[in-house]
């Protein structure tokens, strides 16, 4: 949006400043993607696949954060819970009454709302710090929750689930169309009144109350939303593993998902999917890259150790360097190709 | 009595722990979320130096204390000056990314098998009868009283000391204080220095009684509650509130659940941040309310 087109272009209604595709470029560009992204599965194999699987699970936890922190500010620090809170929906429905993909996938949308509702009150009284302290221990409530159910029900190990689709392939258009559906949402919702409400309030609550919007049903809503969206993300990760468990949740998860949205780009929804990328990727990367210099063997009791390592120094380095995160760097490549051959935007345009 | 001796053990623990939380927070507006990992490394460098200078105890406490301390000023020095002046959420994040990033790291140096610091120092950890029917470890009662020295220290140095006025001047009004000659980096350095220093104090003391182990971490972020209980920037509240959960604490595993353990502290807190966001003795005016 902020990237300069080139000249001889101009937008001439109100329908087209909103439209998501704008130019034939861009159509042109989606429908390339989409082509790519369902041709995909076939020519990827089981382990590309499941990394595509993970990236998908991931990026709809990404964009739902994205919504509360990159758009509305609110920070959260209980992520990882509200996937667990939807997992052990589905896990505590399957095993208790023996329920179908149909009615658990409803039941944690509805649980995360209601856990978005209860995570939101606290915002309406606490700002910042305060904020994402009280996701925080809300955080471990959810997972205490959790603990709770396995130890009492005997299944201390963790809950097995049956999944519906076992086919990898079939997963990846599962988790492909939930991952569209989810974007649409998310874009739509943003260019509506709702998205353009939470912009203002990121922006400074005092003028958004002002400017005549409700801020408490704004930021409540903003909770709801993302929070639903994540428990049907969790919902989808118990289906996916097979398996719930609560040490699955662990702060550490959280921590993933804020650094998705905090490498991706702050503010952006491509930011979200291209955290959501590197963050799933970054393991695997590093364990190639040990491969690489035959460190392996060395390090193999203790793969977890270094990915913990480079994965906080990158989080460490982005903030630092490129608090803009992956987006900033493709926004600067766009302007740098847009703007060729000049440096920056002459004065007075 | 075992109980009240148990909460004071635990309290002390928190205390100690907390004031770390507090003394960041109330210099320079960051809330470290890398508390706990500071101080798994202060147990471990207690570990390292215990083996180094084998045979001197005493010497190598210090040597761990003083590297506590250069770890503290480390951390500013390198990272966090970077942070001074960022939103909020910057800032806490880089402390949690130094934490994943010294989590993995201390189990590429030290491994991940227990280790016992007094095993290593030569001492015994024994244990003492408290009036009839209590007993506390030789380490809890070093734990108790090091607590009271590092608060009654604490207490003289902000208040008749140089810097340490000058820390609590800072934290009062940061743009003030630069115009009155107050260098801001350095005393912000000095509190995240004496904030690790007393963390690696209470690390090094818990491991002397449970080893060095993962759940460290966990400790350390229970104590946050405590902080924000008795209100983020005040050290006496700090002190209050670890006094409250670490009683809540042991009263609900005692009588209740014992599973309940790694909730309390989280429970208190959301209570306090509904009831009273501040804290008992927190500032009510520094605290962002909409």
């Amino acid at each position: 949006m902020s990237v300069p087109k080139s000249s001889g272009y101009f937008r001439t209604s109100y329908q087209r400043d909103q439209a998501l595709l704008d130019t034939r470029t861009q159509k042109i560009c989606f429908g390339i993607f989409a082509l790519a992204a369902c041709a995909y599965p076939f020519l990827a194999g089981a382990f590309a696949l499941d990394l595509a699987n993970q990236v998908l699970l991931a990026s709809i936890g990404a964009v739902a954060l994205m919504l509360l922190t990159g758009y509305a500010g609110q920070i959260s620090l209980g992520h990882a819970g509200l996937l667990a809170a939807g997992a052990f929906t589905t896990g505590i429905l399957f095993k208790e009454f023996g329920a179908q993909f149909w009615v658990t996938l409803p039941a944690s949308a509805a649980v995360g709302a209601l856990i978005g509702l209860l995570f939101g009150l606290p915002s309406l009284r606490l700002r910042g710090l305060y904020l994402a302290v009280s996701t925080l221990a809300l955080h471990f409530m959810v997972i205490h929750a959790g603990q709770e159910y396995e130890t009492r029900r005997g299944h201390s190990t963790g809950v097995v689930i049956d999944s519906p689709i076992s086919d990898p392939r079939a997963w990846y258009f599962v988790l492909l169309a939930a991952a569209a559906a989810t974007l649409l949402f998310s874009l739509n919702l943003l260019r509506a009144r709702t998205g353009r409400a939470w912009r203002a309030i990121h922006g400074r609550e005092a003028v958004a109350e002002a400017l005549g919007i409700n801020v408490k049903a704004a930021k409540l809503s903003a909770f709801v939303v993302s929070c639903t969206l994540t428990s049907v993300a969790g919902c989808l990760f118990a289906y996916y593993r097979g398996f719930v468990s609560a040490e699955a949740f662990s702060l550490y998860l959280t921590i993933q998902y804020v650094a998705m949205v905090i490498i991706g780009g702050i503010g952006s929804l491509l930011g979200a999917i291209l955290g959501a990328i590197f963050v799933v990727l970054f393991p695997y990367a590093i364990e190639a890259l040990m491969a690489a210099l035959g460190l392996a063997e060395r390090f193999s009791s203790m793969i977890f150790a270094v990915n913990y390592t480079a994965f906080g120094l990158a989080m460490l380095l982005f903030l630092v360097f490129e608090p803009q995160g992956l987006v900033g760097i493709w926004r600067r490549i766009q302007a740098w190709f847009l703007l060729w051959p000049f440096r920056q935007k002459p004065v007075g345009k | 009595m075992q109980l009240a001796v148990n909460i004071a053990v635990l309290a002390a623990i928190y205390a100690l722990i907390s004031c770390g939380y507090v003394l960041i927070y109330r210099v320079s507006r960051v809330l470290s979320l890398a508390h706990g990992e500071l101080m798994m490394l202060g147990a471990y460098g207690l570990a390292a130096t215990a083996s180094l200078f084998s045979g001197h105890p005493l010497v190598a406490i210090v040597a761990s204390a003083a590297l506590a301390l250069l770890v503290g000023f480390l951390v500013y020095g390198v990272l966090m000056w970077r942070m001074t002046g960022e939103s909020v959420l910057a800032a806490v994040l880089a402390t949690i990314a130094l934490g994943v990033l010294l989590r993995g790291a201390m189990v590429l140096f030290f491994g991940t098998q227990t280790r016992y610091p007094l095993q290593e120092l030569g001492w015994a950890n024994v244990s003492i009868a408290v009036g009839e029917s209590a007993r506390i470890s030789a380490a809890g009662l070093v734990l108790v009283l090091g607590t009271a020295a590092v608060y009654g220290g604490l207490f003289l140095f902000l208040h008749a000391s140089r810097w340490g006025i000058r820390m609590r001047a800072a934290g009062q009004n940061p743009l003030l204080a630069a115009q009155r000659g107050i260098r801001l980096h350095g005393v912000y350095a000095l509190a995240w220095g004496l904030a690790t220093f007393t963390g690696g104090m209470a690390g090094m003391l818990i491991t002397c009684d449970a080893g060095i182990e993962s759940t460290l971490v966990t400790i350390g972020l229970k104590a946050f509650p405590a902080a924000l209980v008795g209100g983020l920037d005040s050290l006496l509240g700090a002190l209050l509130g670890s006094v409250i959960v670490a009683g809540a604490e042991v009263l609900l595993i005692n009588f209740v659940d014992p599973l309940l353990s790694d909730v309390v502290p989280f429970f208190v807190l959301l209570a306090m941040l509904v009831i009273r966001p501040w804290g008992l003795f927190g500032t009510r005016e520094e605290l962002d309310r909409v």
